[in-house]
């Protein structure tokens, strides 16, 4: 929550020097307010008035990176509580547990799932963003062995390191202090240990309490020792707890700025069945939660939770749109089949990978209709057929494909009788009403 | 500086409404702060689950929702029992055979199947039109009278049709599913208008138009935060309807819940992919602030109910 410039005012040194550069320092104040200027400008500003007003300008959730290289996940630095204030921005991570009890074979099964674990979703890759080494056998060099085994393994993946045992940590760490792991976590009792260790090896560190009183004392000696990147869990299991804490943790950063909880949240859906832990992650991806971390990662488990974060985390004011061209699909040649659909992500990239499925060549038109479904863009009036019948036109397209018979979505076939009269000279065939016929029609075509 | 716990201050409420009658009726909504969030409001009456049936065979269910429910599914009757038997909180019985595209079975056929599984079951009814406007205000009309008494929820009246579909709710003392298409505005425009016809918004249940997981569910969900918040910290009377979401019908006609392993093995398994769309999309449903929910594969509501149970 931003300062108004009365409230910066009160912390200048009202002596109106203009060594800022500024005629007084309210007009200063105004400009400090409006991001125009930096504090820096002042010289005589006081430590007191660097603190707050530092605090005041950093945004009320602090974003942490984990890991490093091309694979590092940001998470945090949100800004609002419900996504169609503005957008949810850095999407949470979604993590697999690997138990020290693990080590060996099935820590080896799970590391290959992480590394065969993306998909491409609506033009996006998606993937198991981590991996969190847990240590369940309270055995500092097996911890620190299966540690090895997972960065060895999955070369890259952010790690996470679960283990309350500072020595654990220790050993652990040597492994991967270069790369920016999470430390999981310090607790009222080992708090100088692990706060310790995450300053000498600038990871960031997590800290788990039980509920937010307990959260918010620990926040606070956490970062007096000089830890800055904190990840935080209220112990939150249950869904209605994940519910109601972490609401209460976002609401009391954003609207209150409320410094100590100012972190992003971290996530354990441990659950005995697959499918209520895909639930309860399901919970966290929506109510807040940054950092989930999940015992199994099936790949229908996750295919269904990558596409709800895909959805909470889009902009709701502008769809996710591809740029409006006449797209190549294979070897497509004169002779191709051309269809035509909207530039809406879900579509294209729907109709696109069934065209791909059917292994026939062919050219897809995208139109731009501002990022809408087919439906919503013809309810709209945006793909109507004098606007297909201009954009055919005039994107050439004629050039590449000698048939003149163009596709259309069969939810659209309306269209045709209108299209025929505008594109003298083509043909206009309707086709299948949803994608996944496309294969049997193009085939039949072929 | 210590927390002090950021309460919002709600100055509405969602409208208690009743389905049924007798030990098995479901009451649904009642709620007075956003979805889940006890410790500024109260929740008296869980979100509930409603299985649906057909009034043909589901043939054109995917095969992994047709196989759950096959035992039972070959008559209306019996599905509705076997429904009742899985624990669904209320039975929701579409009369997709009435659809002219379908097999455009008379209003009068379509009455008379509301009425026997009216009467086979304890549980609540849900009667819902093949989605046709123009037959729904037929087929909506007579079965509403074949089920006078039974205090169920019919629907769906939609802008084309809401005359009819709502005066015969209320000559037959039934609530009332009115669904307007993902937009704020009209939803409460469709409430309006109810009232202004004379039918109680108390009785009014709304559906903002559900989608699934992977295919705009971000336009259900925020539609119907936003609703929550125009009921709860607006106090707009007009919004303060209890909210529906069908969303068997949206889940099982997607790719993820049809595609054959071989097909796309990097998604996983067929039986648990699907599943699993149909769990997660009530998920979100339900943290949106759903108050009843419309699913079709008995496993998948099964898991719902214990997220609900894990919600509350
Ligand atoms: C999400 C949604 C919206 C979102 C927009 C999402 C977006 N980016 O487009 C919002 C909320 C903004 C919206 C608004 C409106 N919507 Co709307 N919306 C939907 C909804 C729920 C899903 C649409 C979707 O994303 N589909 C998924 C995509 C992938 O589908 P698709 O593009 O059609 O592609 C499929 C096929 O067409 C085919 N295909 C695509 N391209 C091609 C090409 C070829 C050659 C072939 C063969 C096949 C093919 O493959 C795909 C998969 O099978 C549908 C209802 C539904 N469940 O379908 C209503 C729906 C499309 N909307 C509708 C309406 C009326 C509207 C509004 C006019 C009403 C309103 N609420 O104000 C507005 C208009 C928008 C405006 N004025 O700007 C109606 C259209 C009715 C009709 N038949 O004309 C629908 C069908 C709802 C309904 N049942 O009434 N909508
Ligand atoms: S330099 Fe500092 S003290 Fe001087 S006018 Fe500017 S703000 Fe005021």
């Amino acid at each position: 929550m931003a300062l108004s410039g009365v409230e910066i005012f009160k912390y200048l040194p009202k002596t109106n020097c203009k060594k800022c550069g500024h005629p007084t320092c309210l007009a200063f104040a105004m400009k400090l307010a409006a991001k125009q200027a930096s504090l820096d400008a002042c010289p005589d500003a006081s430590a007191d008035a660097k603190k707050v007003l530092g605090e005041a300008a950093a945004p009320p959730i602090r974003g942490i990176v984990i890991g490093a290289g091309d694979k590092a996940v940001k998470v945090g630095d949100e800004i609002c509580l419900f996504r169609h204030e503005k957008k949810f921005f850095n999407p949470c991570a979604l993590a697999v547990s690997i138990k020290a009890s693990e080590a060996g074979d099935a820590a080896a099964k799970k590391i290959d799932a992480v590394k065969t674990s993306e998909i491409d979703r609506v033009g996006q890759k998606l993937r198991v963003d981590a991996i969190c080494v847990t240590d369940d056998a309270g055995d500092a060099a097996k911890f620190a062995s299966v540690v090895k085994q997972v960065v060895d393994g999955a070369p890259g993946v952010p790690v996470i390191l679960n283990s309350k045992n500072p020595a654990a940590i220790e050993a652990g760490i040597a492994h991967c202090a270069d790369k920016r792991p999470l430390i999981y976590a310090a607790t009222a009792e080992n708090a100088e240990a692990m706060a310790k260790i995450a300053k000498e090896k600038k990871a960031s560190l997590a800290i788990s309490a039980n509920g937010l009183e307990a959260l918010e004392a620990l926040s606070d000696k956490v970062k007096a020792m000089g830890v800055d990147d904190l990840v935080l869990d209220p112990g939150a299991r249950k869904a209605k707890d994940m519910v109601e804490q972490y609401t209460i943790i976002r609401r009391a950063a954003i609207k209150k700025n409320f410094k100590p909880l100012g972190f992003p949240i971290i996530s354990f859906a441990d659950r005995g069945d697959s499918l209520a832990e895909a639930t309860a992650a399901a919970i966290g991806v929506m109510k807040y939660a940054s950092i989930i971390v999940l015992n199994s990662i099936e790949k229908w488990k996750m295919l269904a939770l990558l596409s709800l974060r895909q959805n909470i985390y889009t902009d709701p004011q502008v769809p996710m749109q591809v740029k409006q061209d006449i797209y190549k699909i294979g070897d497509a040649k004169e002779s191709s089949p051309l269809m035509i659909t909207t530039n809406f992500s879900l579509s294209y990239f729907i109709v696109r990978g069934e065209v791909e499925n059917s292994k026939v060549p062919s050219w897809i038109a995208v139109m731009d209709n501002e990022g809408l479904s087919v439906l919503t863009a013809w309810a709209a009036g945006k793909f109507t057929a004098s606007k297909i019948a201009q954009f055919i036109t005039e994107s050439g397209v004629e050039k590449n494909v000698t048939t003149k018979e163009l596709i259309i979505p069969g939810y659209v076939a309306v269209l045709s009788g209108a299209l025929e009269e505008k594109l003298p000279g083509w043909k206009i065939t309707v086709g299948p009403r949803e994608a996944n016929q496309l294969p049997t029609f193009l085939k039949g075509k072929a | 500086m210590a927390l002090v716990i950021p309460k919002e201050s709600y100055s509405g409420k969602i409208y208690e409404v009743q389905i049924g009658s007798g030990g098995k009726s479901v009451t649904i909504g009642g709620a007075n702060a956003l979805p889940f969030l006890s410790f500024e409001g109260v929740f008296p009456h869980k979100p509930a689950v409603a299985l649906e049936i057909m009034d043909i065979a589901p043939t054109d269910w995917p095969e992994t929702v047709q196989k759950a429910v096959s035992g039972a599914s070959a008559n209306p009757v019996s599905w509705a029992k076997f429904c009742q038997e899985q624990g669904a909180d209320l039975v929701a019985l579409r009369l997709l055979g009435t659809h002219p595209d379908q097999q455009n079975k008379s209003a009068d056929e379509a009455a008379r199947v509301a009425a026997d599984v009216a009467a086979a079951i304890d549980v609540p009814l849900v009667i819902l039109g093949s989605g046709q406007a123009e037959k729904d205000s037929q087929v909506l009309q007579a079965a509403a009278a074949a089920t006078r008494g039974k205090n169920c929820a019919i629907g769906k009246a939609v802008e084309e049709n809401y005359k009819t579909v709502a005066a015969a709710a209320m000559a037959n003392d039934h609530k009332l599913i009115a669904m307007s298409q993902l937009d704020v505005n009209l939803a409460k425009q469709l409430n309006i208008l109810l009232s202004q016809m004379g039918f109680a918004k108390e009785k009014i249940i709304m559906d903002p138009m559900s989608s699934a997981l992977g295919y705009g569910l971000e336009y259900t969900y925020s539609v119907m935060e936003r609703i929550r918040q125009a009921a709860l910290l607006q106090n707009d009377p007009m919004m303060q309807t209890p909210i529906v979401c069908d969303i068997g019908l949206n889940v099982w006609k997607v790719k993820e819940t049809i595609a054959p392993d071989a097909e796309m093995p990097e998604w996983g398994g067929l039986a648990d992919r699907a599943l699993a769309w149909e769990v997660i999309s009530a998920s979100g449903m339900l943290t949106a602030g759903a108050d009843m929910l419309i699913m079709r594969h008995p496993g998948a509501a099964a898991k719902t109910k214990e997220l609900i149970a894990d919600l509350m």
